[in-house]
Formats: C-alpha cells, structure tokens, sequence
C-alpha cells in the first residue's frame, strides 16, 4: 500500500517538475521544430490588424488636427541643423519642388488624423493604405529584400511578429505584438510646418491591439524616429486608432504642403 | 519513518512557475514627453479643451474652474488621482508585492509624486469593490496579464482634473490601463470613462524607458499646506458662467475657433478638420511656449 501510494506521489512530483520546467525550456529555444513547413506570417498572425481604422486625434491635437505655426517645434528633440530646417519652411517651395507629400512619410503618416485600411497583399506582406495623402505603407515579413532605388516617402519596411512564450505543442499564441522598423526614406517632415528628419532616419513602430471597454478593439502604434542628423534623442510617439465597422468614412485626400 | 514531504515540495515547485506570459515591469520608468508637452510640463492654457470628449456638463463645470483654488490650504494637498499619471509630466517607479508564502505577485505598486497619489492594482484575484466602498485618492485598482500585457482598472476615486485647466472628472470615472513592455520602453495605454462629464471615453497613450540613473522614489515628499493668498473667510475661487475671461486666449493666440477649443467627443475625429479648413489660418509665426524647451523627458524636470 505504502509502495503504491509512493509511486504515485513520485509520479506527480516528476510532472509537477517537468511541467514547471516547460516555459524555461522552450524560453530557451531548445525545443524541436514542430512537424510541417512553418506558417506563413498571415496564417501565424497573434492579433487581427486587418480592417479599417479611424485615429482618435486626444494627443497634440494643435500638431495634427491644424497646420502649427512656423518655428513651432514643441516637444520634438531637435537639434541645431533641424531647428534651422524648421525655420526655414517654406510651403511654397515644397509646392513648386513636388514635394507635397513631406509630412506624409513613414515617420508622419499615422501621425495624420485619419483612417487607415490595412489588409494582407499576400501571406507575407501586410498592406496600410491611408486616406490621408493617399499613402501606401507595405510591411514585409521573412527574408524580402528590398531593390536597389531612390528613398521613398514609405521606405522600406520589415515586419515580425513578437508573441509571448509558448510551451510545446502549445497553439499558437494569440496576443502579441508587430514590430516593424523602415528605412530608406525620402527626407521629410515629423509635422506639417517643416519640423524635418533626414534620409538617414530610422523608424522602429510597435503595433499593439487592445480591446476597449465598449468591447471595441483599439490599435496603438508606437513610433521611435532615430535621426542623428535633426535628433538630440529618440523621438517617441503614440498614436491611437479606433476599428470602423467598414470604410464608410473613408475620405482619400491628396498629399497638402499647408493643410 | 518519516513521510517524504510530498505535498509541500510540489507546492514550491507549482508556486516557482511563472503565470503565464507574466513578465517583469519594475523599476524607474521616466516619461518621454514628446507628446503634449506644453500641457503635462508647464501646464496647458486656461481654457484649452482640444480633443477633450467633454459633455456639456463637463464643459461647464471647467469655465468655472480659476487656478487660484489650488491656493487655498484646504486644497493645496488634494492629490491628483489615478487618470492623472498619463496627463502629467512624471515618470513612475513600478514594484511588485509579493505573497510571503510563495512569493507569487499579489499587487503592482506605481509610486506617487508630489502631486498624484500612489497607486496599486491587486493581480490576486479579489474581486471589484462594492461600489459602496470609499474612494481612496488614488483609487482601486485590479488587474490581470493579458498575453504579456498587464490590464489594470482603477475605480473609487475621487473627483479630480484631467488636465492642470480644471477639465474635470467625478467620483464615477474609472479608468483602464494598459502596460506594455517593449523591451526597455513601455507603452502606458490609459481609458478614461467618465459618465457624468464626458460623452466618450478619453484614451490616451504615453511611452516611458526603464532607466538605471534616474532612480525614481516610491513616494514624494509629503505637502504641506500654508497661506499662499489673502481671501474672504469660505470663499472659494471661482469664475461665475459665461465669466471665464480666458476663453478667447486660444483663438488670440493660435487662430483655432473657439468652437474647438471648447473641446467636445467630435473634436477628436479627422472630420472635424473640414470645418475647421475654411475657419483656421497659422499664426505666422509662433507665438508662444514654441521650443523644445525643458520636456524632453521626465528626468530633465
């Protein structure tokens, strides 16, 4: 009786181990590949970005919402060499050089008040379009390599999707995040009076879902602008979106150097 | 022979199990200020209501507030509440507690400054307060993990302000949070619904990074109330309706109609900028507080 009732209690004691052991094991990366080809970023998406969002303009509403006056630069680091590109703004200039479409880079565009409408180009490229300036963000996950070109107002962007740990022969997690980091940028403008960041800036975004208290899901995307040429530090944003039940709001309006 | 302590030892290897995706949020967070800096710094403009989904009710009740009743020594030491740690300009300190059995974390403790109260979200389980409940200053907090994020909501508090103008919130507010860790940066996503002076829910997002040098204390020094001005025994600073002499200073300074300033749950949304588009020209130059200035982040105060 004594034998069995310690044999039994063994058992449960090596489960308990090897079950608390799990997490640490597979936080360490050393458990084996699971069967099959790996899923594609679509099919192993965490959380659902695809839809139509609305950005809820609560955070430097004069920034966004209106064209801020010249040599307004509050609250973004610049250094010397942004702050004399900031008062040398001249809308009229951008115009007649074709440059309209400075504010509506990578490093501005969520900033815009607006809707955005992002969907899946194919199972490894996730597609933002917005309504705002007319813009086109495309997010490749996995290997893609950019081609060789000019900098463009979107640059090049590379996506992966961070989830928590998961144990083995655990489903797929369904929370986490997407990271997204782009260069190759065309120079631009953090805000629409000429606030700048050069070609050489980098943008780290973090996209986080949460769900609001009416049961609604939110969108925040977390923008880290590094720019050693116009920057004293990271600059830091977060901009928050609202899910749309469709596109009826959808409103496409061309790139503006002064509105 | 002894009993081998079976049940004792799988509760210690049970209770070293981390709840899962649970991860560490403690330390100094300071506060990235690249967002309404001018507001959470030095203080927004009397009447500056932009983006604010005030009710009627709420709106009303902000045009009567004057600065001036912060001097009185009854109110000198009323804390900010819990809806306040994203609209101002400090970082915080977050620690866990944990259970002395097991060492499970039972709470998460954000610290106060000198001017908001500390606050706790209790992660063990306990259920909400009974709405009888008093309303301790920096309110009642719960929270659970979702995935790698803390979710934390914060009930009981008291009436207090949004923004440093007297934008107001009632004793009926509750606000949730949520903590988002994104390695040394974290992403404090508040929502702050408020039935009786807003007509929506006020979301807002705030960035901190987790610093080695900025050691950030769990509490502040304590207030002290004293004279600051001379005043009619019981009277209490205030402007009578429609007697605000600030409401035009937005318009005068920055062009943007009145109508906006006032604030209210349409001024949020893009639309809203169509009728703004024939009404607002820039100022052609900017007229004030237009630097960087102090606000980079929370350590530079």
């Amino acid at each position: 009786m004594n034998r069995t009732r310690r044999t039994r209690d063994s058992a449960i004691l090596i489960g308990a181990m090897w079950f608390a052991l799990l997490p640490n094991v597979y936080g360490q990366g050393r458990g084996g590949p699971p069967p099959g080809p790996p899923p594609t970023p679509k099919a192993a998406a965490p959380i659902d970005l695809t839809g139509y969002w609305v950005s809820v303009v609560t955070e430097d509403w004069r920034f966004r919402m209106v064209t801020p006056p010249k040599g307004d630069t509050q609250s973004v680091p610049l250094n010397p060499a942004g702050l004399k590109i900031t008062n040398d703004w001249d809308p009229a200039k951008d115009e007649a050089a074709g440059e309209q479409c400075k504010y509506y880079g990578a490093p501005a565009i969520m900033r815009n008040p607006g809707m955005v409408h992002i969907t899946w180009q194919d199972d490894n490229t996730l597609r933002i379009e917005t309504d705002a300036g007319t813009q086109t963000r495309v997010l490749h996950f996995g290997n893609w390599k950019p081609a060789e070109g000019e900098p463009t107002w979107q640059g090049d962007s590379i996506a992966q999707w961070e989830t928590p740990r998961a144990g083995r022969g655990a489903p797929p997690p369904k929370s986490g995040n997407l990271k997204v980091v782009t260069t190759h940028l065309r120079a631009g403008y953090l805000r629409k009076n000429g606030v700048p960041y050069s070609a050489n800036a980098t943008l780290t975004e973090y996209y986080d879902l949460i769900q609001g208290v009416d049961g609604n899901p939110w969108l925040v995307v977390t923008a880290m602008v590094d720019d050693p040429a116009f920057l004293r530090m990271t600059f830091i944003t977060s901009s928050n979106f609202k899910k749309q039940a469709d596109g009826s709001g959808w409103d496409p309006t061309p790139c503006s150097a002064r509105w | 022979m002894m009993k081998p302590p079976m049940f004792p030892m799988l509760a210690l290897i049970l209770a070293s199990m981390p709840a899962f995706a649970e991860i560490d949020l403690s330390g100094s967070w300071v506060a990235y200020l690249h967002e309404d800096a001018l507001n959470r710094g030095s203080g927004p403009l009397p009447v500056d209501y932009l983006g604010l989904p005030l009710n009627d009710q709420g709106r009303t009740r902000a045009l009567l507030y004057t600065a001036s009743q912060i001097s009185m020594p009854e109110r000198q030491c009323l804390y900010y509440t819990s809806e306040y740690l994203p609209m101002g300009p400090f970082g915080f300190k977050m620690w866990n507690e944990t259970e002395p059995i097991n060492g499970r974390t039972v709470a998460w403790h954000l610290s106060g400054t000198n001017d908001r109260a500390p606050m706790t979200i209790w992660v063990d389980g306990r259920p909400d307060d009974s709405k009888y409940d008093i309303h301790p200053i920096g309110g009642y907090g719960t929270g659970a993990w979702e995935g790698e994020v803390l979710k934390a909501k914060i009930t009981h508090m008291k009436a207090g302000y949004i923004w440093r103008n007297g934008s107001p919130t009632s004793d009926q507010a509750s606000i949730t949070f949520h903590f988002i860790r994104h390695g040394d940066m974290m992403v404090v996503i508040s929502e702050l619904v408020d039935p009786v002076y807003l007509s929506e829910p006020f979301v807002v997002s705030r960035n901190y990074m987790l610093s080695n040098t900025n050691i950030i204390r769990p509490i502040d020094t304590p207030c002290v109330p004293g004279e600051e001005a001379t005043r009619a025994p019981g009277e209490v600073p205030h402007y009578q309706p429609g007697k605000n002499p600030f409401v035009g200073e937005m318009t005068k300074a920055y062009n943007i109609p009145q109508e906006a300033v006032l604030g209210g749950a349409e001024t949020m949304y893009p639309a809203y900028r169509k009728k703004l588009k024939d009404k607002y020209v820039p100022p052609a130059k900017c007229p004030r507080d237009c630097g960087y200035g102090a606000f980079a982040t929370s350590a530079s105060q």
